[in-house]
């Protein structure tokens, strides 16, 4: 395992937080400085997206494009044709929420490097309830064709995963949570698109976690360490492609595995490691995230807790999946 | 080549794309009729008359852009690159055929000169906005114009509207939209299907600068766009009146002739009709 340079405050109260889509606003500004071709777009949220630190360093390659997600996303591939590189921005439940086959057509069939950034994924979206707590973006994302699909896991990786997709000429999508949240890794952590991390090893079991849920899934498993059970804990920011070798290669070790995402398991990251392993290396899995049902309105602790998305019910859920499902040891 | 055909040539030149058109329909058994051949006048004065662009070279930064929003017309597209020498003649009997570069919707990937994706509707005029965008405030390209041409059927799409907003509040100068207002949808007339009207009053009160020109008179769709060019403060629209299957008597007016091919029986007659101008002239060809 090559050095990961994790904080060395994990588990502990005083981790720092900071919301994911803070992340991104910086990394967005950084690109820009970067590369003139950079530019933004964004339809009436550009604080809530974090998108004014862009606005202000950049203001002459910035777009205030209104309510309006179609026209979002097809300005947005007009630019790219004209050789920019535009961040298209907005509520995850509104794009791609709204403007799917926009982003089918104009950027996937196109083929054009359009960024979309899906703002406020999740239950963590708290009191807005249901409407707002976009949870079948990444079934919607990973379907499509040329398209990237980003869920990472605190702000300082969303930074490196927005620097990333600035420079990896495709049509790319990068989820956000609103909520402030644990940051457990360092600017020296690696990252790379298409690349899972093998946080924490064990023998027992891997949890798979991506956005948010990789977090409670390092809780969880010092939880389960206490009582004599060891985890292995795989960090997966890059929903598609999928790095098929680490999620292999951790469930040859383990046997058996676990997905949590704050997302519909239908479709989803879970959806995507079952199809991975039911055609490569049929290996029991389970998925934890939402069960075919919509968010409500509540704290982010509350819902989190309510939907067994927090470390507390993911460490009971894999209690109860060890107890009841042997390790499968490949042949 | 393009921008030296005299006002008689463009008018043939008109003929011979609807002939394409009517082979390509009859050859693909697939395909809408009506549009392309009501649109083959407004494409004979854009590729021969109006658009900078270079079928040698169809990725020159400096060409201007048209795009096609109701890609459904596609046939008039193609025929229109070919004989402007995007590609072979030959190669338009090929359309909506397996590994063919002519997609029975057009594919920017697939086809250089397609400026971009299209078929589903109302997606044109946003990314036009976009390119002009770019065009105007970020890389000061003065000269430059970006053409969007849009069914009227299309215009029941929300994402049209934002287009429009949008390219009024950034005085889009650079964005000329051309409507093909021929009434026609798939379910029936378009006033019975959704009504437009009031479509001039409706683009003056999103901030355009708006035009209404005979679709089917090459000299009018050239002196509108002209006057489109010189236009500075604000996004102009073409409101271009066409008769939906234009030349093929048989096929005028008739809403039916929106989304059927013609079968071989009738492409011959239709084919006898726009060779001898509906029997005004003997073709040798018969």
């Amino acid at each position: 395992m090559s050095e990961l340079y994790l904080s060395d405050k994990i588990g502990q109260d005083d981790i720092p937080t900071e919301p994911i889509r803070k992340g991104f606003g910086k990394g967005l500004k950084q690109a820009g400085d970067d590369d003139i071709r950079v530019v933004a777009l964004c339809a009436d949220l550009t604080e809530s997206t974090q998108m004014h630190l862009f606005r202000d360093a950049h203001p002459e390659r910035f777009v205030e494009v209104g309510v309006a997600e179609q026209n979002l996303v097809t300005v947005a591939s007009g630019m790219a044709a004209m050789g920019k590189i535009p961040f298209a921005s907005s509520y995850a439940a509104f794009s791609p929420g709204r403007n799917w086959e926009q982003i089918r057509t104009t950027v996937c069939i196109n083929d054009r490097p359009v960024k979309i950034a899906g703002s406020h994924a999740g239950v963590s979206v708290g009191p807005d309830g249901a409407t707002h707590q976009m949870l079948e973006d990444i079934a919607l994302m990973r379907a499509l064709p040329n398209m990237i699909v980003i869920a990472p896991g605190d702000s300082v990786e969303a930074e490196k995963a927005t620097l990333a997709i600035a420079k990896n000429d495709k049509p790319s999508y990068i989820r956000l949570a609103r909520e402030a949240s644990a940051v457990f890794t360092t600017p020296l952590t690696p990252f790379e698109i298409g690349t899972a991390y093998v946080l924490h090893e064990g023998h027992d079991v891997t949890l798979l976690g991506t956005g948010l849920m990789t977090y409670e899934c390092l809780l969880a498993a010092r939880q389960l360490e206490k009582e004599g059970i060891s985890v292995e804990v795989v960090h997966v920011p890059t929903i598609k492609p999928l790095d098929e070798r680490t999620v292999l290669s951790s469930l040859r070790k383990t046997g058996r595995g676990i997905t949590v995402e704050e997302a519909q398991i239908a479709g989803g990251f879970g959806s995507a490691v079952a199809e991975l392993v039911s055609e490569q290396m049929p290996t029991p899995l389970k998925r934890i995230g939402l069960q075919d049902r919509f968010g409500e309105s509540g704290k982010p602790a509350e819902l989190f807790a309510h939907f067994g998305l927090d470390a507390d019910s993911i460490a009971a859920s894999t209690r109860e999946f060890i107890q009841s499902t042997p390790q499968y040891h490949q042949k | 080549m393009s921008g030296q055909l005299s006002l008689v040539q463009l008018d043939e030149m008109a003929n011979t794309i609807r002939q394409d058109i009517i082979r390509m329909l009859e050859h693909a058994e697939s395909g809408h009729s009506a549009g392309p051949l009501g649109m083959a006048d407004i494409f004979a004065a854009l590729y021969f008359s109006i658009l900078k662009h270079d079928p040698k070279n169809p990725d020159w930064d400096g060409r201007d852009r048209l795009l096609l929003s109701n890609g459904h017309t596609n046939p008039v597209l193609y025929a229109t690159m070919a004989r402007a020498g995007y590609f072979p003649v030959e190669e338009l009997m090929t359309l909506r055929r397996f590994g063919s570069r002519l997609q029975g919707h057009p594919e920017r990937t697939k086809l250089p000169g397609v400026e971009t994706t299209s078929g589903p509707l109302g997606e044109g005029l946003s990314q036009g906005a976009g390119m002009a965008y770019v065009m105007k405030y970020i890389d000061e390209r003065p000269n430059q114009w970006v053409y969007v041409m849009m069914g009227d059927g299309e215009l029941n799409e929300g994402n049209v509207w934002e287009a429009a907003m949008f390219a009024g509040k950034y005085k889009l100068h650079n964005v000329i939209a051309i409507i093909d207002r021929n009434n026609i949808q798939i379910d029936g007339s378009t006033e019975d299907v959704m009504p437009l009207e009031d479509l001039h009053g409706k683009w003056e009160s999103f901030g355009w600068h708006v035009q209404e020109v005979d679709g089917n008179n090459i000299e009018s769709v050239i002196d509108a766009a002209a006057m489109a060019r010189a236009v500075t403060n604000q996004p102009s629209v073409i409101i271009a009146h066409t008769i939906p299957g234009k030349g093929v008597d048989f096929m005028e007016y008739d809403y039916r002739w929106h989304g059927m091919p013609p079968n071989s029986e009738q492409a011959k007659e239709a084919l006898r009709k726009l060779r001898t101008l509906d029997g005004k002239i003997r073709s040798e060809h018969q």
